[in-house]
């Protein structure tokens, strides 16, 4: 029984080291970028656009180009997976088609982010002619956050009582108005953690924006959806192994302000999240 | 995750209860069934969103990537070990290409895919219910890390390390992007092993415990082959998030489109393929096609390992775990 016993022992220390190992990295990446880049982070910096080819200056029109991005596919992306989730979960029937619904949802999920590069480019940019801009960056990024939406509102909805929905039929409303004014209010907090989600995850991405929105240096702010952006992302990239020279306060100060903005809706995403899941349990 | 289990059926209006002629029947009334009708519409249109987007995504890398058959041979496609997209004349042999992504995905995994696991019991298992709260949440925020952030700490942080360590010429090799990979794919087996591990029945278990095993008995010989499906969904799901990682490999592996022959040498996958070449080539021309094709490539890996690893998720729903 002994030996047993050891082997439990030692077993678990095992276990417990592989933990350790997995997590230190994730404390010490962003503490270790909050130590290089926050002596860059001014007023100037992120005010000031980029000068003498990126060897200079500040980060103003990526950080605006993204906030952009982000801002474009929250209004075309939250009201489509909204729509998905809630024929998903209320007006279904559970069935075959369903099922397949489902199966693309994943997929959609699991598609590299590059190859939604290439099907922007095929779709939004060539295709439909709205060549390499804000809006073109926009519509790719949104079918890229589609999942996120659906699945997190689905969540959401599931976990509204049956009887709310009954309460609100036996009162002679129709399906719609039992949506619009009970089912969803119920569920906001699922959307809002969808939506946050998605916000981290279209300021995070580069592969899909490479060739449809992002351009590597311009000297204004784009004026229009039709003109290309830069983006903190791919700015990230270019400044990281395209500029020879790129004065490392530059690229950690970039990469700290994409982590905390991504980071921060992250953590509110967590917290929302964390405060729907106990104000819904019945 | 998604799953299809507990979802109440849906309310359903029969034909009489909706236009039956109540007392109350006004215009107003009318105009909430208009609305009604519409709103079911749209939601049944909007609700095929998903099916619709993975079709057009589909559909658009085919039609790119189709007239590369007119233009070179597809054999010498597949099979060709040569990449010279820019050469004259043109070389298109993406067998560099594939054996790069595979040897780099292989080794994230043979990374990932144990610590993932052994994370995975210990916060459920071990943890003590506080500190295991912070360590998912842990995860939560390495899975939100953008990859492009991860590459560049790569590129300054890792492969200096790792050229030293094993002193080879150049740090940027197929072993540091293996790595960064690891790290990218480890979120995704945490997860859904730990949901898994939390699948199985506490009955199981305790069934177990009260035989005379001890905790390590009972997660190996109990916990483990009960949730042996949600282990291997867990896996694929880590494995396709690896092998379609873009913007890390990037900038990590060294970008040398050759046959690897070790680990530790620069190497060129797929993804970074596309990534790297998309910018500089002609629109229409063979190269483009070809990038497009490798696309196609990527996009069918991704559907086979998506649906591998629903079918498994589907067996640890369905209580069905062997």
């Amino acid at each position: 029984m002994m030996n047993a016993r050891v082997k439990e022992r030692v077993a678990f220390a095992l276990m417990t080291l592989c933990t350790v190992l997995v997590l230190i990295p994730v404390l010490l990446i962003p503490l270790y970028i909050l130590a290089r880049g926050i002596g860059a982070l001014s007023w100037e910096f992120l005010t000031q656009p980029p000068r003498e080819g990126m060897l200079a200056g500040g980060i103003m029109p990526p950080l605006v180009g993204t906030l952009m991005l982000v801002f474009g596919v929250i209004v075309v992306a939250v009201p489509l997976g909204v729509l998905s989730a809630v024929y998903l979960s209320e007006y279904a029937r559970q069935g075959r088609w369903v099922r397949i619904i489902r199966l693309a949802i994943i997929n959609l999920a699991g598609v590299p982010s590059v190859v939604y590069g290439l099907f922007g480019l095929g779709l939004f940019v060539l295709f439909l002619k709205l060549g390499t801009s804000l809006i073109s960056g926009i519509l790719t990024l949104s079918v890229l956050v589609l999942p996120i939406i659906i699945t997190s509102t689905e969540e959401a909805l599931r976990v509204v009582p049956q009887s709310y929905r009954e309460a609100s039929y036996a009162m002679g409303a129709t399906r719609w108005q039992t949506l619009s004014r009970i089912t969803l209010p119920q569920a906001l907090g699922g959307i809002i953690t969808g939506t946050i989600l998605s916000i981290g995850r279209a300021a995070g991405e580069t592969a899909p924006i490479m060739f449809t929105a992002a351009a590597f240096d311009l000297p204004h702010l784009p004026k229009s959806v039709k003109d290309p952006i830069m983006a903190l992302p791919y700015h990230l990239y270019i400044i990281s192994t395209q500029v020879p020279d790129a004065p490392p306060r530059i690229q950690w100060g970039t990469a700290l302000v994409l982590l905390l903005l991504v980071l921060s809706m992250s953590l509110i995403a967590a917290l929302v999240r964390a405060r729907v899941r106990k104000n819904l349990r019945w | 995750m998604i799953e299809d289990t507990n979802v109440p059926p849906p309310l359903v209006h029969t034909k009489a209860r909706r236009d039956a002629p109540g007392p109350e029947s006004s215009a107003r009334t009318s105009r909430a069934h208009i609305m009604d009708r519409l709103m079911a519409w749209v939601i049944h249109v909007g609700g095929s969103i998903s099916l619709i987007a993975l079709l057009l995504i589909f559909f658009f890398l085919l039609r790119e990537a189709v007239p590369l058959a007119r233009e070179y041979n597809l054999v010498q496609f597949l099979t060709g070990r040569s990449w010279y997209p820019t050469s004259d004349p043109e070389e298109f042999g993406t067998l560099p290409l594939l054996l790069g992504s595979l040897w780099v995905t292989f080794f994230a995994c043979v990374f990932a895919i144990p610590l993932g696991v052994t994370s995975a019991v210990f916060i459920n298992k071990l943890a003590p219910p506080g500190l295991r709260n912070a360590l998912k949440f842990a995860v939560e925020m390495l899975a939100a890390i953008p990859s492009v952030v991860l590459g560049f700490i790569g590129l300054i942080f890792l492969a200096p390390l790792v050229k030293n360590l094993f002193d080879l010429p150049t740090g940027l090799t197929g072993l540091t992007g293996a790595i960064m990979l690891a790290f990218m794919a480890l979120p995704t087996i945490i997860t859904i092993a730990e949901d898994a591990i939390n699948a199985v029945p506490r009955s199981y278990q305790e069934a177990s415990l009260a035989l005379g095993a001890n905790r390590w008995q009972t997660l190996v010989g109990v916990v483990l082959p009960s949730a042996r499906s949600g282990i291997i969904a867990a896996s694929m799901l880590g494995l396709g998030r690896a092998i379609g990682e873009t913007m890390t490999v990037l900038m990590v592996t060294g970008n040398a489109p050759v046959i690897p022959e070790t680990i530790a040498m620069p190497l060129r996958t797929m993804t970074a393929t596309i990534a790297q070449e998309m910018g500089e080539t002609v629109q229409g021309g063979s190269h483009y096609h070809a990038l497009f094709a490798i696309g196609l490539m990527l996009f069918g890996i991704s559907f086979l390992i998506n649906l591998i690893s629903d079918i498994a998720l589907n067996r640890v729903r369905s209580g069905r775990t062997r």
